[in-house]
């Protein structure tokens, strides 16, 4: 089973490259400024030069081969140059894609680990009135754009990771709590509390236990989350990573980096959903073994 | 409709028509420069002060929630017309299709949705009319905003698709199409409510990170992603608090609408 989710999730990812790829190669080929090269009008180059630079554009006239040179390159690692940067776009994300990640890793990490830890206090200590504070926070962080919340961040003077976090909460501790609520009406957890275990452990053994798989989905859209919002958060806070230059090649419509960059970004998030289906099919075959 | 919800409704009916008589509630329009008073703070005169460039930001503010509150449900609209065709003719017809579909909207939910809007909105022109930044903007809402209800609304017309009904009006020769049209599509109008009022908050606040990030409604248009680009100046929104009404307003009407959501979201489908 294992291995069947494994090469699906191959093939799935594989697809992602060569749709992702001919979606980018059809953008940059009818993006502005393909085919226009300014060399053209550098008056030091003879005709022979001129000649040699049209002949080498020339080439890119067929999509099918501009496609096939787009996807070979990529595979290969090189994914292109940057018109606006003036940089292969390799280089560009050699200096940028560590700053994100560490970002993101931070910002998912205490964006689940908030949420969780919400939910299961919500869960297990059953006042009423009890979720009103993390209903609030989630409330408020769901309703303000990622942008809002980094300017926030930025007149506070705190680190823009942590604003991530606040992007990521609020999903995390909706579904979370949902579900954990859901699974701690069923009948063993009645049985569990009957059986006078302690609200702890009815808590950990019978609620949050049997909730995990699918909590662990939510590592899958967390990330695609996180991802999106290091945009804004990266632009406000003026943070050299990935989001800040996917800004600012959009902004100088610079098509062959921002294409290559949101492929990358979805790449990523696709490893990352598989992940955590291999995960969760894991998990299942070792208790279906066990029981 | 609990009394919340009853609450949420109210707030909302009073900014969509606010918005909507913006002509007779402000005296000044949105773009009308008041020279002699140039970052004005709130009077009598201009309700919450004026701009660095002296225009009223109360009624900027007005007609910001007007393009909004308008546009937002259009692009939500179309995306839900879209959706409700790839996700409904995949759900109906099944095999292949249903296969090359549900391969498509996972690739589209794999791709971070910023990073797609920015990758689409750069391929289009940048230097445009405000209102043809507006009609790009939530053109572009709209038509990259369908994978995720496209899910939903073929896992809701393969349920109905194997229902008794179905089965029992194709067995008495009904038409494929009519089976679609008569029957198919009006059981399946809860779910595209419910896609359609999911989609307005998402859509209100991709609008407001793209204006935040200059490439959402250009100027002098107001929406309320331009007019969030004021709160960049640190230093002039701790003088003047007031310019903070946009953001407080977004974060309200938001709130309001996933109030709401929650009626639809736990309504039989």
């Amino acid at each position: 089973m294992v291995v069947s989710l494994l090469l699906r999730q191959a093939r799935r990812i594989l697809l992602t490259v060569l749709l992702g790829g001919l979606l980018g190669a059809t953008l940059v080929r009818l993006g502005p400024g393909f085919g226009v090269d300014e060399r053209e009008l550098d008056s030091r180059l003879n005709a022979d030069s001129q000649q040699a630079i049209r002949a080498e554009r020339a080439r890119d006239n067929n999509i099918a081969a501009f496609y096939f040179r787009y996807i070979t390159g990529l595979v290969h690692g090189d994914f292109g140059f940057s018109r606006s940067l003036n940089r292969p776009v390799s280089e560009l994300l050699a200096e940028r894609l560590p700053l994100t990640l560490v970002s993101l890793g931070y910002g998912v990490l205490g964006g689940v680990s908030a949420g969780l830890a919400l939910a299961l206090l919500t869960v297990w200590w059953r006042a009423p009135g009890a979720d009103l504070v993390p209903a609030l926070l989630s409330g408020l962080c769901l309703a303000a754009p990622a942008a809002v919340i980094a300017l926030v961040f930025l007149w506070v003077g705190a680190p823009s990771r942590w604003a991530i976090a606040l992007v990521v909460f609020p999903h995390v501790y909706r579904y979370a709590k949902n579900q954990l609520v859901a699974t701690s009406q069923s009948p063993h957890v009645v049985a569990a509390q009957a059986k006078g275990l302690s609200g702890w452990r009815v808590l950990w053994a019978h609620v949050f236990a049997p909730a995990a798989p699918q909590l662990a989905a939510l590592a899958g859209i967390s990330v695609s989350l996180a991802f999106g919002a290091s945009i804004p958060i990266e632009v406000i806070c003026d943070t050299p990573g990935v989001g800040q230059l996917a800004w600012r090649a959009a902004l100088d419509r610079d098509l062959p980096l921002l294409v290559t960059i949101t492929v990358l970004v979805a790449l990523m998030t696709l490893v990352v959903n598989g992940l955590a289906d291999l995960a969760l099919a894991t998990w299942n075959s070792t208790t279906r073994s066990a029981a | 409709m609990t009394g919340k919800q009853k609450f949420a409704m109210v707030i909302l009916g009073v900014a969509v028509v606010a918005s909507l008589g913006a002509a007779y509630i402000s005296r000044s329009s949105y773009s009308e420069q008041f020279r002699e008073a140039i970052s004005a703070p709130p009077s009598a005169r201009f309700w919450l002060g004026t701009d660095e460039l002296g225009r009223d930001r109360f009624a900027r503010l007005l007609y910001g929630t007007r393009v909004s509150l308008l546009l937002a449900p259009a692009a939500a609209l179309l995306s839900t017309v879209i959706a409700g065709l790839i996700g409904g003719a995949a759900g109906y017809l099944g095999g292949r299709w249903e296969r090359i579909v549900t391969a498509g909207v996972d690739l589209f939910l794999s791709l971070p949705w910023l990073f797609l809007l920015l990758a689409v909105r750069a391929l289009l022109p940048l230097n445009t009319s405000p209102v043809m930044s507006v009609m790009i903007t939530f053109l572009l809402l709209g038509c990259l905003g369908w994978a995720a209800p496209a899910r939903i609304i073929r896992a809701g017309t393969r349920t109905q698709v194997n229902s008794d009904y179905l089965v029992q009006a194709a067995a008495s020769g009904v038409s494929r199409w009519r089976l679609f049209w008569r029957h198919l599509l009006p059981n399946l109008r809860p779910i595209l409510l419910a896609q359609f009022w999911i989609s307005v908050p998402v859509f209100i606040l991709s609008e407001a990170n793209l204006g935040l990030l200059g490439l959402g409604v250009s100027e002098p248009l107001p929406s309320w992603g331009a007019l969030l680009r004021e709160l960049e100046n640190y230093s002039a929104v701790l003088r003047n608090p007031w310019m903070l009404a946009p953001a407080v307003l977004l974060v309200i009407v938001v709130s309001c609408l996933q109030l709401l959501l929650r009626t639809e979201e736990s309504a039989p489908c």
